[in-house]
């Protein structure tokens, strides 16, 4: 009982930073039926950015400057590099391709991707970044399981970004247009909404939410490294289109699931099949699932929003 | 209606090609066709009208089976549509065309007609790669009874020029002649003559007239009455899903139902004067709403 | 475009010169390239694997227009069955006309496995689950070392047999007629001889009705269905076909290489065919050769330039040519599809059909 106690907390930190990067995913999908393959790596770049800068900092004697003060740093530095990056893409790559068949998109995502990677690789080289060990390893215990102050901020963050992200969708201007446009494009653009800044916005506000969960997972696992984006965001979007893709609560739902059942099963399976299948099976995880998904419930389990495409 | 019509006028019973029986289908909320029964001979030119929404593109739907109905049965020759697969319809014996026409645009006019003549033939992978003698054999024939085909429709002239390129009347008849080179014992044409002008239409019903007279049955959705009184034997009369009326199109277009359904009520009181030229008082209707069945409906 | 031609019309003289001029350059090309340096001749040899790989692809890809991004596990699928079948790692060592078939069925096999489930999927979420199988194909070469050592992990398996008939081996060099001909220039005309008949299989499969088939799906599924086409098993084929190319390029990696590994068969793999499909033109069979030949030859190039022009003036190699290489790839990517989707050297049904989508949509 405790274990599954404790799978289930380590499940849904992980399951969170899922979510953010899900949210990304579901956005860009909901309003121009891209699937942005680039948005895992733009993750890896703002862990990358954000351990470089925490590493440079705080140098060899950690403690030596306040955690707070490092990790907000590095956060600030790493959301507008993110953002960047992403209303970049979008601007000179996707923007282009809005009228082009969706296979040329993706393809374009996929190039995208790949130029992001191998920068990285050689910006930053191939070894693992380590991300020094600043926030205080306090553990509260209860009903014997264990949650990390880490666990907890990763947990509580995410929540309250999530909040804001349905705060501006549901109450702004700028979410009714985004709302707008992801259901019928043309007609939004005929009602005034200027149909370049929503889908700017919409990279800009996932690529925030991705620099925020590379700086969480770099904490988190402790290292960086150029391939990281590649699974994370294969795992993101298998929780994306497991809530139901354009969805946003369905993105939140599909992380949350997502990261539950992986630490379920990466706890157990060793057990269900008596050895044969380790835990470094794991990634297969997703896959499987994704497959699943698309393959038996491609609505996911909310329900997709796309609007028409005309 | 519960008794499927198969009275004849003439002559020996004629044979029951297709025997189609309280079909149903709905779509959310929207009971799209409801309890639709009626039968086809063989050699019929068989009309299916009504107005716009009136299921008659679902229907076509169903008897393809692109969609499944809820409830009915559709009986061809033997073969049970409702249980086959979309492509199967074409091996039994049942050639469509499209309301939107679905051409394939970047082929050339005879590519398009060459594939219609898959189901026919059979060269698969080992042929292709082995181009044998029989294979070759397969291939010409394939490529000449194209080109027959185009000369029956009358587009022989354009047979490389690219689908997409075509005029909408040649698309059209290109359409047909795709259907025609699967053999069908059932052609089904969905609003052939849409978009065309008079001579064209003229042109039209002289083809579909000659592919009866060739031993092709054909089912024919259309709005142009003139078109329709003239050219079927029988026609059918749906309307929100129901079937309102069945029979020779002189007895259809005397029904107080029908005239009301185009016409609209105390039309219908006005019977007697209506019954003089109800093709013309119907075809004037059609005037005013055709402009409302060229806006991409789907269910017409 | 047509489908008719090769059928009917005679070669003009013009094209069997061309034929016979670029007949004669490639048979003496590997002694050509042997005078600058053997390891060209061993890039050559890549370079036709790779060729092997995008027609294979473009079978899939450009014929029937299902992006698959998982297809270098078909690679892999004949990589290992070569490699399991012909090496010290489970004492076998078969004969070439036992596996080469082997690996061909067994790759088409995998490649319907893999096809089967993704065939209702519209074309984006296809493109992932393809990835995810490669994925899962890759995982599993990795990890199936325990309980039961079948691929030896990722260790890989090494001392693979070199391709054999009879006696003559092409692994090694030897003294022919008086000319010492190496292994890499044997291996060369064995590539260039399978290379050519792939070429002339996928070319009799575009012009014939399963081509026509293809082609029917390709423009509009519904009308292709209508008009009686099996759209499921016609689909599956392009994904059988498509894999046994791969499986054979698979089989002659494995025993030109000498050890395979499940690095070999990753994402970045199947990505870099599907550029040299991309860019050479999709569906178009000289283009797709193209694509292979200048994305897998080019990078070569750079290298030998970029890693002595660093350390003469750096001193060191400090931009990786691996990292150069995928750049080149990714930049590829993003520059044909903005401004020629239709590749480099496109069909002209391809090009209709892009230039159409961009008008019209």
């Amino acid at each position: 009982m405790e274990i599954l106690l404790q799978q289930l907390i380590n499940g849904v930190t992980v399951g969170s930073v899922y979510a953010l990067v899900a949210l990304g995913y579901t956005m860009v999908y909901g309003i121009i039926g891209l699937i942005n393959f680039a948005h895992g790596d733009v993750v890896m770049i703002g862990a990358m950015v954000a351990t470089t800068l925490v590493v440079t900092f705080v140098g060899g004697n950690p403690g030596a400057v306040s955690a707070w003060v490092v990790v907000i740093g590095a956060l600030l530095v790493a959301m507008p590099v993110c953002m960047a990056l992403g209303w970049t893409a979008e601007r000179f790559a996707y923007r282009p391709l809005r009228r082009a068949p969706r296979l040329a998109a993706l393809i374009t995502a996929i190039g995208i991707s790949i130029i992001i990677q191998n920068v990285a690789m050689m910006v930053w080289g191939r070894n693992y970044l380590s991300f020094p060990h600043i926030i205080e390893p306090v553990v509260y215990q209860f009903s014997g399981a264990r949650i990390s102050v880490l666990q907890i901020i990763i947990i509580v963050a995410a929540a309250a970004i999530m909040g804001a992200l349905m705060l501006i969708v549901h109450r702004t201007r700028l979410g009714t247009a985004m709302r707008a446009t992801s259901q019928n494009r043309e007609v939004a653009g005929l009602m005034g909404v200027n149909i370049n800044t929503v889908i700017s916005a919409a990279f800009v506000i996932g690529s925030l939410l991705a620099a925020v969960a590379g700086v969480m997972v770099a904490a988190y696992y402790g290292v960086a490294q150029y391939t990281m984006g590649f699974i994370l965001g294969l795992k993101a979007f298998t929780a994306a289109v497991l809530g139901g893709i354009g969805n946003l609560p369905g993105a939140m739902l599909g992380g949350l699931l997502l990261g539950v059942i992986e630490s379920l099963g990466a706890g157990y399976i060793g057990d269900l099949t008596n050895g044969f299948f380790g835990s470094h099976y794991q990634d297969v995880f997703s896959f499987i699932v994704l497959i699943l998904v698309l393959v038996f419930r491609p609505s996911g389990l909310l329900g997709e929003r796309v609007g028409d495409r005309a | 209606m519960s008794a499927i019509p198969v009275h004849r006028d003439q002559g020996a019973m004629p044979e029951l090609l297709l025997v189609v029986n309280r079909i149903s289908k709905r779509f959310g909320g929207l009971q799209a066709l409801s309890d639709v029964s009626f039968g086809i001979c063989k050699g019929d030119i068989y009309g299916l009208i009504g107005p716009n929404g009136a299921g008659k593109t679902t229907l076509f739907n169903v008897l393809t089976s692109l969609y499944q109905p809820e409830m009915g049965t559709a009986n061809f020759m033997g073969h049970q549509l409702t249980r086959l697969k979309p492509h199967e319809i074409a091996q039994v014996g049942i050639a469509r065309t499209f309301q939107n026409i679905r051409l394939f645009a970047n082929l050339s006019a005879i590519e398009n007609v060459m594939i219609g003549r898959h189901v026919r033939t059979r060269a698969g992978v080992l042929g292709a790669v082995l181009r044998n003698r029989a294979t070759l054999e397969e291939e010409r024939a394939i490529e000449q009874r194209a080109y027959e085909l185009l000369e029956y429709v009358g587009i022989a002239d354009r047979a490389n020029d690219i689908a997409r390129s075509l005029s909408y009347g040649d698309q059209r008849r290109l359409e047909i002649a795709r259907a025609l080179a699967t053999e069908p014992t059932l052609l089904a044409l969905d609003e052939p003559a849409a978009g065309m002008n008079p001579s064209e239409t003229v042109v039209l019903r002289q083809l579909i007239e000659k592919i009866r007279n060739d031993g092709v049955t054909v089912l024919l959705i259309e709005h142009d009455m003139k078109l329709v009184m003239g050219l079927c034997n029988r026609v059918l009369v749906l309307e929100y899903g129901r079937v309102l009326a069945e029979g020779k199109p002189s007895e259809v277009q005397r029904d107080p139902r029908v005239i009301e359904a185009y016409l609209g009520k105390g039309a219908a009181g006005q019977a007697g004067a209506a019954v003089a030229a109800p093709a013309s008082d119907i075809a004037a209707r059609q005037s005013t709403g055709a402009s409302h069945s060229n806006q991409g409906r789907h269910d017409s | 475009m047509s489908t008719l031609a090769s059928v009917r019309t005679p070669v003009p003289p013009r094209v069997w010169l061309g034929i016979v001029l670029v007949g004669a350059v490639l048979a003496i090309l590997p002694f050509l390239l042997g005078m600058v340096g053997q390891s060209w001749i061993r890039t050559l040899n890549f370079a036709l694997i790779y060729v092997m790989l995008a027609l294979g692809l473009n079978v899939v890809v450009g014929f029937a227009g299902l992006l698959d991004l998982g297809y270098i596990a078909f690679y892999g699928v004949g990589a290992y069955v070569w490699a399991m079948l012909a090496s010290p790692h489970f004492g076998l060592h078969l004969p070439f006309w036992v596996i080469l078939p082997l690996g061909f069925v067994l790759a088409a096999i995998a490649g319907a496995l893999l096809g089967a489930p993704c065939l209702k999927l519209r074309g984006d979420y296809l493109a992932i689950v393809t990835l995810g199988f490669g994925e899962i194909v890759r995982i599993f070469l990795n990890n199936l070392d325990a309980p039961v050592n079948i691929t030896n992990g990722p260790q890989g398996i090494n001392r693979i047999d070199t391709f054999r008939v009879g006696e003559f081996a092409f692994g090694r060099t030897q003294e022919l007629f008086g000319f010492r001909i190496t292994g890499p220039e044997k291996y060369y005309y064995l590539l260039l001889f399978l290379t050519i008949v792939i070429v002339v299989i996928c070319a009799r499969l575009q012009h014939s009705r399963i081509g026509r088939a293809w082609e029917a799906i390709r423009e509009d599924e519904i009308a292709a269905k209508a008009m009686g086409i099996n759209t499921r098993n016609i689909k599956l084929l392009a994904f059988a076909m498509g894999a046994s190319f791969g499986g054979i390029a698979g089989c002659m990696f494995a025993s030109m290489q000498g050890f395979v590994s499940p690095e070999s068969f990753s994402l970045t793999e199947s990505i870099a065919v599907l550029c040299m499909v991309v860019l050479g033109g999709m569906g178009n069979i000289p283009g797709v050769i193209l694509g292979a030949l200048l994305l897998s030859v080019f990078p070569e190039l750079l290298r030998a330039v970029v890693v002595p022009l660093q350390q003469t003036l750096f001193g060191d190699v400090i931009l990786d040519p691996e990292g150069i290489r995928m750049l080149l790839f990714g930049f590829a990517l993003v520059l044909v599809m903005i401004f020629r989707p239709e590749g480099l050297w496109p069909s002209a049904l391809r090009r209709r059909e892009l230039r159409a989508a961009k008008e019209g949509a």
